[in-house]
């Protein structure tokens, strides 16, 4: 019964990962990491961790995707302006 | 290198190394049987120590140096990404940013929870700290905690709410003095005799990384913030 | 067969690998490199795992009474998860200088070291 719960754990840990890298938008990608992080801290209670797993829930399933969303929001913004100043530079030296 | 030929040289090492994990694997010892000489010591001595949590005794007692490192890298990253995202030279923090991104239109029923487990969170991460010598819990685990509990605030719709809530020099000043604290507390207690050195360094250091890993997290997203929502570029004059 | 499931952790790690390789937005690359680098930890718990076992935490239990799982391999995976955090946020804050600096995140565009995109710096 343990034996089925690990490997079960560790096939929805496998299934996740591959979720997070085939998300190519990263804005969906936080959410899917998050979920990742729930699915790890799930194994790592089944594997008898639960100071592992606390650390694991805390930080994947909070700090990181908050940190990415906050990451891509700034990146995307500055992005656009520093795109815009290159085009109006390009204007006035054309 | 064009994309293609990219994903060509990564599976070429990608089948390399599952080749050579493929080869070792099978003389692992069998899962779930082996025998662990090094574990089964460092419970021995936990419990002469009077630890009842082994891990946080492996982490604040028998490997502490080790701790140390761990912390400084933590230290060094938060330091890392708060020096790169601050304003440059041609950017500024605009005022009134912060009114600008809340209080947001949210039910009240949403910020009335914001608001109340606030509390609820802060103490639940103050007692997994607190706990971290004697049941699962922690410095590490109880940081994370308590500064997610702080952002709360933020996921329930009141951004300027959270400003005010974490100035930051204070929380500068927490982190660094929690960093110094640590790895002074972890150089003297080599000055302890062996027998006291469990009961007296654990919950100790257990709080110091509690308030180091909060402050750092604390500090490295309230920057994200701002870069997310504040800081703009300066307007350059007309030419 | 029961080292079947030390494959897990190397799927995890190719995937993030792949992932990183085939990557066409920097932010993307950084969470697929979180990803490879939580393959360590499943790993790390994998070899401390003990049939029967519980968690090495003797609050509830008698030291002795039950096999346990082994302590030191949490502790560095404990440890290792919330600094591994500290680390994706310093990458986090490189990709948004760089988003800054050249006004796209996406690798095939920012092959070369000149920036022809912005230096308000002159």
């Amino acid at each position: 019964m343990a034996d089925a719960l690990v490997v079960a754990a560790l096939l929805l840990t496998a299934g996740a990962a591959t979720g997070v890298v085939l998300t190519r938008d990263p804005g969906r990608q936080a959410i899917v990491l998050s979920g990742y992080g729930l699915a790890l801290g799930v194994l790592f209670v089944v594997l008898q961790a639960p100071d592992v797993a606390m650390s694991q829930i805390g930080v994947g399933t909070v700090v990181l995707p908050l940190l990415v969303v906050l990451a891509l929001r700034a990146a995307r913004t500055a992005g656009k302006a520093a795109r815009k100043r290159a085009a109006a530079r390009e204007e006035d030296g054309a | 290198m064009t994309p293609r030929a990219r994903t060509a040289v990564f599976f070429a090492g990608a089948a390399g190394i599952a080749v050579l994990l493929l080869l070792a694997l099978p003389g692992m010892p069998s899962f779930g049987l082996g025998a662990h000489p090094y574990g089964a010591r460092a419970v021995r001595a936990g419990t002469d120590q009077d630890t009842p949590n082994i891990i946080a005794s492996v982490n604040f007692d028998q490997r502490a140096l080790d701790t140390v490192g761990e912390e400084l890298i933590l230290f060094a990253a938060a330091l890392g990404a708060v020096v790169l995202l601050r304003a440059v030279r041609d950017e500024r923090l605009r005022a009134g940013g912060d009114l600008r991104h809340g209080p947001a239109d949210v039910f009240d029923a949403l910020r009335l929870t914001g608001a109340l487990l606030l509390p609820v969170t802060l103490v639940v991460g103050a007692y997994v700290v607190a706990n971290g010598y004697s049941s699962p819990g922690g410095g590490f685990q109880g940081g994370v905690v308590l500064a997610s509990a702080l952002h709360l605030v933020y996921l329930a719709g009141d951004y300027p709410a959270l400003k005010r809530l974490r100035p930051i020099p204070p929380f500068e000043v927490a982190e660094s003095s929690a960093a110094a604290l640590f790895v002074v507390s972890a150089l003297a207690a080599g000055a302890l005799t062996a027998t006291e050195r469990g009961a007296r360094t654990v919950p100790w250091l257990n709080a110091v990384v509690g308030v180091e890993v909060a402050c750092g997290f604390v500090i490295v997203l309230a920057r994200f913030f701002e870069q997310a929502l504040e800081i703009r570029p300066r307007r350059k004059e007309a030419r | 067969m029961s080292w079947a499931v030390y494959l897990v952790p190397l799927w995890i790690l190719l995937v993030g690998v792949y992932g990183v390789a085939t990557t066409r937005d920097l932010v993307h690359a950084i969470v697929c490199v979180s990803v490879a680098q939580s393959s360590t930890y499943v790993l790390l718990l994998l070899v401390g795992y003990r049939k029967g076992g519980t968690a090495p935490v003797f609050s509830d239990i008698a030291p002795g009474s039950r096999p346990v799982t082994d302590p030191v391999v949490q502790a560095m995976a404990l440890t290792d998860i919330v600094v591994g955090a500290t680390i994706t946020a310093m990458l986090l804050a490189l990709a948004v200088q760089v988003a800054k600096r050249r006004g796209t995140l996406d690798p095939g565009e920012l092959r070369s070291l000149e920036s022809a995109a912005t230096d308000g710096h002159r």
